[in-house]
């Protein structure tokens, strides 16, 4: 391709935008409005992996001992465990710790030694942290054949439903998306097959006079390209600012869910965004035309 | 040898329509055929698989020495360059003037702009346009839009100019005057093939006539008549 027939094409390009500015105008709301609702899902998913995984490694198993077990045998107990695989953390609390934090609850010490006949009743117990939240069945089911363990309490229940909501959200989120990428692609051919169909007449007259498929293509491939740059580039503006603001607002209102704040991950986030309207533009145009071409 | 050949051409329309029904016949450089008979002759479609927007199904078809039916998708624009076109409703475009609608053959063959205009001016001139160059589509007369649609399918000196009814939609004294234009245009050597219902200018030309009825070939005689009973 010659230089000169690349200033053609772009020449042409801008043409046919300003003789079809209200279409073209049409284009970039649609990239932009489906590419912002996409952006805002985008995040929404992140947050809701971010959350779910923080929650997850929040995940902890009580191990009880036997009550009568000796100080000697509960930090054995403590060693074999620190050293089962995959345990990251291992916290002793003794039974006179436990028994001073129910008292406090009891409302005074000597109240409760009152109540339950002048004994600490308590085991001690041992507070364990797993690297991985999905490993917490198996450890479990490990302490649990340990001679001195009494029970191993890790909230069974509540863990297995934060997994499966993870699990739920990670493949609907994923679907979701997808699902309205197709929209998007849906709706910007749509448009941009609009403007091309008020050029079918042109594109006939060059197909007669020997124009290459290519040189037809170009001018409406840059249309597309530009349309969806344009468009992508306002929602993606949109979804940096607005997911600024938002987390300011939220993070102050609800600060015992953890919301992910990486600028680095939303500015990756913003860029993929224009780069699909972009891309989701060219070949909307390519798609378009296609039809138009068989002369 | 022969710019166009068909050999033994048949054209058929999914499921049965045989628009096309074995034909075979050459046209040599620089000559000048009608194409006459009734509507649904093939008359079309015939222009059509000359320029490679149809396909014959069964047969050959040579033009300038290449099979058109072997001819690949991105060698269309290849054979098109070497024929002019001319339609009835002129094809111009409304929001385009005379000149552009000219420049867009040459454009496409990424012609440099001084040679655009060279070349535009001299096809303008030969079709008695200039004075009207910057003027549009809709303020020209239908006679002088189907000069320039002329201007438009010679200003790139194509072997072949195809006119498919050119006079269709013009009076008798403006289709007096286009026939003369193309008359002009085939002494400069251009081969020019002509569909075309209108009896008195073919009778007037004393052309060969290629007669086409229900997709047969029925009669092809040089300095013929539109008459296709005798």
């Amino acid at each position: 391709m010659k230089l000169r027939t690349a200033g053609y094409f772009a020449r042409q390009a801008w043409v046919s935008i300003r003789r079809n500015l209200w279409m073209s105008l049409a284009a970039v709301a649609s990239v932009a409005i489906t590419m912002f609702i996409l952006g805002a899902f985008l995040l929404l998913v992140f947050n809701i992996n971010f959350i779910s995984t923080s929650l997850k490694s929040n995940v902890e198993a009580a191990v009880f001992l036997l009550p009568e077990t000796p100080r000697e045998e509960t930090l054995a107990v403590q060693k074999q465990i620190e050293a089962m695989p995959g345990v990251v953390k291992v916290d002793l609390v003794p039974r006179e710790e436990g028994f001073r934090q129910l008292s406090q609850q009891f409302g005074g010490e000597s109240e409760l030694l009152e109540a339950t006949g002048g004994v600490n009743p308590l085991p001690d117990y041992l507070l364990v942290r797993v690297a991985e939240p999905e490993t917490i069945h198996d450890f479990a089911r490990k302490a649990r054949a340990l001679p001195q363990v009494e029970k191993v309490n890790y909230g069974q229940e509540i863990v297995d439903q934060l997994f499966a909501v993870a699990r739920l959200m990670h493949w609907l989120g994923a679907g979701i998306v997808l699902l309205l990428g197709l929209g998007a692609i849906c709706l910007i051919i749509i448009t941009i097959r609009l403007t091309v169909y008020s050029r079918w007449r042109e594109i006939t007259i060059m197909k007669y006079v020997g124009a290459t498929d290519w040189f037809i293509r170009w001018p409406f491939l840059l249309e597309g390209l530009l349309l969806g740059l344009v468009g992508s580039g306002i929602a993606a503006l949109l979804i940096y600012w607005g997911y600024d603001l938002l987390y300011h607002e939220l993070a102050a209102t609800f600060v015992f869910i953890p919301l992910l704040n990486d600028q680095t991950l939303l500015l990756r986030s913003s860029l993929t965004l224009v780069a699909a309207g972009a891309i989701i533009g060219a070949l909307g145009s390519l798609f378009s035309i296609r039809r138009f071409l068989k002369v | 040898m022969s710019l166009i050949q068909f050999f033994n051409v048949s054209k058929i329309y999914t499921p049965d329509i045989v628009a096309l029904d074995n034909i075979s016949l050459k046209i040599d450089k620089g000559e000048f055929v009608f194409l006459v008979g009734p509507s649904g002759a093939g008359k079309t479609t015939f222009i059509r698989l000359i320029f490679r927007q149809e396909i014959p199904s069964k047969g050959q078809i040579i033009v300038g020495g290449r099979s058109i039916a072997r001819l690949k998708r991105n060698e269309i624009p290849y054979l098109r360059r070497n024929i002019g076109i001319v339609f009835q409703d002129f094809r111009l475009l409304s929001d385009r003037s005379i000149f552009e609608n000219v420049a867009i053959a040459l454009e496409v063959l990424e012609t440099a702009p001084r040679e655009i205009k060279i070349k535009v001016e001299k096809a303008l001139s030969q079709v008695g346009l200039s004075s009207k160059a910057r003027m549009f589509p809709h303020q020209l007369s239908g006679g002088e839009q189907q000069r320039a649609a002329i201007a438009r399918a010679i200003v790139n000196n194509p072997r072949i100019l195809i006119a498919d009814e050119p006079t269709g939609n013009l009076d008798p004294a403006t289709s007096a005057e286009i026939m003369k234009l193309l008359e002009e245009i085939n002494h400069l050597g251009t081969t020019v093939i002509m569909a075309s219902h209108a009896q008195d200018i073919v009778n007037r030309m004393k052309k060969r006539v290629v007669a086409l009825d229900r997709g047969r070939l029925v009669r092809d005689s040089r300095e013929g008549e539109y008459s296709y009973e005798a």
